[in-house]
């Protein structure tokens, strides 16, 4: 019962981030340098087609009513048209989103796999060889910018050794046959038609722009991971289970990871925000058909409704993927749902 | 890094901790040096750059590291060594100039929230929460593409999605000194709020801010050239690291590695440099937040 209160509460919680994400991207669109009536009518506009235009879009309206119309459309799923594609920018993202979800859910295992047991080793053995290969990772995971990283890698795998594939995109059609789309990512859908060898050509594209993206996630989980570790494996109940003499094993995995473990879940919101923003650069090196490099697209061309349609986007997944680390915190604690 | 000792009878001073930082971290202060190296080149750097870093030169383009160009030359026959070397004001001014406004603006937005309370402090808090609740790079973007693409719409956007950190700092340092003895004192001297805010409180909790600016440093260099990157704010032919590594990576495909290796190097090299120096800078004013 307390816990389904709780749990409730986190729920509306993440409302008012979600108004507030709302109200900055309309605010963001009104920010706009210059007449976007002038801009949308083109360079060959006269003053009578700009006005007719700014009522068109309702410009020429009370901006609370603006707000609201924007606010209508959006529960309609209407972001507008995409000047630069001519498509509905709705369309334009689900189009791209799954290629993006499945690059940052790779680099987000990539980041788990390691930084997880890197954390808990740097832990365990406190000053030794281990310690130090943690500390260097952190430390090279805060200072390198995940595009310079991702060119490296690039260069020394794809062009020096040849032991990646080519970095343009999410799988070659020249080799291999594309899948009938039923999850959007390509990892699943050549499993589901049956297509091995389009599976492996598939996680072939996908491992250089996971490790790029994911070393940056790398870092600060393996920080966080040795941190929570050391707190625990310091504290009374481990001393007791140590005096016990429950084996080293029984106390770093049954007892001081399951304690260190909260915060570790709580960084993840911190990781996807960076995961979320990098995204796009890593995208921009691998050509990746995802949206950051929509975005990217978008704000160089000025196509204004894709880029509001993209950061709303983003803000949301934003949002509800710290609503779902806050709900796998209460699930793994039971301290916080007291606390809440 | 060697643990702080507290073993030292003399009384503590800042200069006391901050030899004994040094002699017990070696690393710090070579970060300090290449870091004054870097910022003396963001100074005087147009003046000792070997070339000119527009000139391009047909008869030079791409060629390797060389004696005469020691990071070889770029696709327009220009020396990238001078320009890596000229870029560092650029950068250097970008990331500056991002930290001094969240700096200053979150200090001082912090600390009213932090003394007044009430609702001054909740629409200071919702502020912050919706900045937050974006992810900081996407974010940046927007605000890029809102404002303008320009270099000081890069610096404000930068300095938007770090602003939270600065107004909750500050918000809580002051909160609690709120209603410490000595500002009591101060407010039965007579001191209005603005007097004691200004006077008593906020020195007090400048140099935990300061430790936060130089922690933040690094992190506003990554997000300037990121944006730079993906062809934000700096246009070209204007050097600077960001750019230059994005320009680079076109001839990633035929090898030449130098055009992007170099410029990406001294991205890391800075940064890194500020994130030895501002943990360096942690250990001396404000010990407990090792980590």
């Amino acid at each position: 019962m307390k816990t389904a209160v709780t749990v409730a509460k986190r729920i509306a919680s993440a409302v008012p981030s979600l108004v507030g994400v709302v109200v900055v991207t309309f605010l963001l669109a009104r920010a706009l340098p210059g007449d976007p009536a002038a801009y949308y009518a083109g360079s060959s506009a006269t003053p009578e087609s700009i006005a007719s235009i700014r009522a068109h879009l309702g410009l020429d309206r009370p901006l609370v009513w603006q707000f609201v119309d924007y606010v209508w459309k959006l529960a309609h799923g209407d972001l507008g048209i995409s000047v630069s594609s001519g498509k509905p920018v709705l369309e334009d993202l689900a189009v791209r989103l799954p290629a993006s979800i499945e690059l940052t859910g790779m680099a987000l295992l990539f980041a788990l796999l390691i930084g997880l047991p890197l954390g808990v080793l740097a832990a365990t053995k406190p000053g030794r060889l281990v310690d130090h290969l943690c500390r260097l990772v952190v430390t090279v995971g805060a200072a390198f910018p995940t595009f310079f990283v991702a060119l490296m890698l690039v260069f020394v795998c794809y062009y020096k050794l040849g032991i990646a594939p080519e970095p343009l995109g999410r799988l070659s059609e020249i080799y291999y046959t594309m899948p009938p789309p039923v999850t959007g990512l390509l990892s699943i859908d050549t499993l589901l038609a049956g297509d091995i060898d389009a599976f492996r050509g598939a996680i072939a594209q996908l491992v250089l722009p996971s490790i790029s993206l994911g070393l940056f996630a790398l870092a600060p989980i393996a920080r966080m991971t040795r941190a929570a570790m050391l707190t625990a494996l310091s504290s009374d109940f481990c001393r007791t289970a140590r005096a016990m003499g429950l084996s080293s094993g029984r106390i770093v995995f049954g007892y001081a990871l399951r304690n260190a473990l909260l915060p570790i879940v709580n960084i993840l919101g911190m990781v996807f925000s960076f995961l979320l923003g990098a995204n796009v650069l890593v995208e921009q090196v691998f050509a990746w058909p995802g949206v950051g490099a929509y975005a990217v697209n978008a704000v160089i061309a000025s196509d204004y409704a894709a880029v509001q349609g993209f950061v709303l986007m983003m803000a949301i997944l934003y949002v509800l993927l710290n609503l779902a680390v806050d709900l796998v915190a209460t699930a793994i604690d039971p301290r916080v749902a007291y606390d809440g | 890094m060697a643990e702080p000792t507290a073993a030292s009878s003399a009384p503590s001073t800042v200069w006391s901790d901050l030899r004994h930082v040094a002699l017990g971290n070696g690393l710090t202060v070579a970060a300090l040096a290449v870091l004054a190296l870097i910022v003396v080149l963001g100074l005087i750097g147009p003046a000792i750059a070997p070339w000119d870093p527009l000139a391009s030169s047909a008869s030079l383009t791409l060629k390797p590291p060389s004696l005469p160009h020691p990071f070889g030359t770029d696709a327009l026959g220009r020396d990238i060594l001078s320009r890596v070397i000229v870029a560092a004001r650029l950068d250097l001014l970008m990331a500056f100039g991002a930290v001094v406004l969240s700096f200053a603006v979150g200090t001082a937005l912090g600390a009213v929230a932090g003394y007044v309370g009430g609702a001054v402090d909740q629409i200071v808090g919702r502020v912050m929460d919706t900045i937050m609740a974006f992810p900081l790079f996407v974010l940046a973007m927007g605000i890029v593409a809102a404002l303008g693409n320009s270099v000081g719409n890069i610096v404000i956007a930068t300095a938007v999605i770090n602003l939270p950190f600065y107004v909750r700092f500050a918000r809580a340092e002051v909160n609690v000194r709120r209603d410490q003895t000595y500002v009591e004192a101060a407010r039965m001297g007579g001191n209005g709020p603005a007097r004691i805010l200004i006077v008593h409180i906020v020195p007090n909790i400048l140099p935990a801010m300061m430790v936060q600016a130089s922690l933040n440093l690094g992190w506003a260099i990554l997000n300037a050239a990121g944006l730079s990157f993906i062809g934000l704010g700096v246009k070209p032919p204007t050097p600077e690291w960001g750019i230059m590594v994005s320009e680079g990576a076109s001839y990633i495909f035929s090898g030449e590695w130098w055009t992007f290796t170099f410029p990406g190097l001294a991205l890391v090299t800075a940064v890194f440099c500020f994130n030895l120096v501002g943990d360096g800078l942690r250990d001396v004013i404000d010990p407990r937040r090792r980590t």
